[in-house]
């Protein structure tokens, strides 16, 4: 690699950096990479994390994201929070006061779960491997579960407590779930709770989270919300998103606004400095503005563009419509596109009342995105045809 | 050698999943006509990869887009990590043969041999 980096820091030791380090040696890279992870684990997949792993299909070693007889040559510093960016050395500072320089940084730091304020034991929130097990700890038969937040972490956790058969609650602020993400078909998709014994409670925010004194310490007993109504419950576990985990770059004069700031190619604003996955904000051609994603897929897929952006090389193939999915219930849903709202939609196949359906959103005469409901075959053909020109300012 | 399927039972660039075998095996038809066999099931997750994007001699699969080569069976990326069996086949006179792998199959978690 003339004039290439030698040595690749890559922060963050999940899907995007993982994927990442995958890339550059793909690319033939053969340099150093340093692979800094704050969690103590070797790269694993967090999808499963809210579904097989919470109800034990999923084991550990199933979780892996590393190939069977893959070895990248890299360093590993795992266990290590970096705490700091100095992108003109290229030098990242580690909580254990050391430092790690290389000729380039790929910041894959991911998101952090947000957060209630409170002590309480039986409050879960859930985005690592430590936070499943924990959570899959307090699943215990009879116990009444809370779920606040109906989007899809929220759902997937929901439906996994009731085919264990527990008795759940999900409470959500917004008085249309999923709205966002799936514009009209959100309540559709939203109304699997109820089919399937689990009550939800839309438009009505939580006041706060109530608990009682046990012999190891306060324990959660309930959620109390703001129409003075009450949700009983052993087990809250609180899914209402996550935020861009970039706080230890805050010395670093990159751009944070909504998450780190990079081009449509991952660069940021520092030569040699590009940001991959949930941490991210790319630029985004169709939006004509930066746009953070948490979805696994764009994590995945980027990496190779990024590794291009930082070998001066163009072999990634172009980025697919992004896309995400979701097993809630015993249904697949597929999504890809961007929703940017005022869209109309089209059935195209099956009944989404019946769980059973592939529905297409149109602006104009071009389709922008789909979701599939059970329906891979077709979600596949229609993601591929699906328009991504600029919108008109 | 067992007879799987008519050649016109496949439509070019698609997959046709055949369950009768055990487990379940997909029969490819590309568009360059050429016949290939793999496992049917995903080795991530219970997905048919008869349902899965023919490109070349590579299926994605219909869920998370790890991909699979035709000839080998191998994945290329996560989610997926452990490759499915590939099987031989033979086209006769307008009929696919195919001669089942006697490696054992990688079924993803949750699947066992003979679950419908």
């Amino acid at each position: 690699m003339n004039g290439g980096p030698g040595t690749v820091v890559v922060v963050g030791a999940s899907l995007a950096g993982h994927a990442t380090a995958r890339a550059l040696r793909g690319a033939g890279f053969d340099g150093t990479i340093r692979m800094i992870g704050e969690e103590p684990h070797r790269p694993y997949d967090r999808p499963p994390l809210s579904k097989g792993y919470l109800s034990g299909t999923v084991t550990d070693a199933d979780l892996s994201l590393e190939g069977v007889d893959e070895d990248l040559g890299a360093d590993w510093i795992l266990g290590t929070r970096a705490t700091a960016l100095d992108p003109a050395t290229h030098t990242v500072s580690l909580a254990d006061g050391t430092h790690v320089r290389g000729d380039a940084v790929v910041v894959a730091t991911g998101s952090l779960a947000r957060r209630l304020p409170t002590d309480l034991m039986g409050v879960h929130t859930l985005r690592t491997l430590d936070d499943a097990r924990a959570l899959r700890a307090d699943l215990l038969p009879g116990a009444r579960v809370c779920v606040v937040g109906a989007g899809f972490v929220g759902a997937e956790v929901a439906s996994t407590a009731a085919a264990l058969g527990l008795d759940v609650t999900v409470v959500e602020a917004a008085p249309a779930p999923l709205a966002g993400p799936l514009g009209p078909l959100g309540p559709v998709v939203a109304s699997l709770h109820a089919r399937n014994g689990v009550t939800l409670r839309c438009g009505v925010p939580v006041e706060r989270l109530e608990g009682a004194a046990t012999g190891s310490g306060r324990r959660v007993t309930g959620v109390r919300l703001v129409d003075g109504s009450r949700v009983d419950a052993d087990v809250v576990v609180v899914g209402i998103g996550a935020t861009a985990a970039t706080d230890w770059l805050a010395g670093s004069g990159l751009d944070l606004q909504n998450g780190l700031a990079c081009d449509a190619r991952g660069a940021t604003a520092a030569p040699g400095v590009v940001g991959v996955g949930d941490c991210s904000a790319w630029f985004d051609p169709v939006r004509g503005r930066h746009h953070r994603v948490e979805h696994w897929a764009e994590s995945r897929d980027r990496a190779r563009i990024a590794v291009d952006t930082l070998l001066g090389t163009s072999t990634a193939p172009p980025a697919p419509a992004p896309s995400f999915w979701s097993d809630q219930y015993g249904v697949r849903l597929q999504f890809a596109g961007r929703l940017l709202g005022h869209e109309t939609v089209t059935v195209e196949a099956g009944d989404p009342e019946s769980a059973d359906a592939l529905v297409v959103y149109w602006r104009g005469d071009d389709a922008v995105a789909v979701l599939g409901m059970g329906q891979p075959r077709l979600f596949n053909r229609w993601k591929r045809s699906l328009s991504a020109l600029p919108v008109a300012a | 050698m067992i007879r799987i399927c008519s050649t016109d039972d496949v439509v070019p660039g698609e997959g046709l999943r055949i369950t009768s075998t055990v487990p379940p095996i997909a029969v490819f038809r590309t568009e360059d006509d050429e016949f290939f066999a793999l496992d049917d099931t995903c080795t991530h997750q219970d997905a048919s990869l008869a349902d899965g994007w023919l490109e070349g001699c590579r299926v994605e699969c219909p869920l998370h887009a790890s991909t699979f080569d035709l000839r080998t069976g191998a994945v290329d990326e996560p989610p997926a990590r452990l490759p499915v069996r590939a099987h031989e086949v033979e086209v006769r006179d307008g009929e696919v043969f195919v001669t089942l792998s006697t490696a054992v199959p990688h079924l993803p978690p949750g699947v066992t041999l003979g679950a419908s």
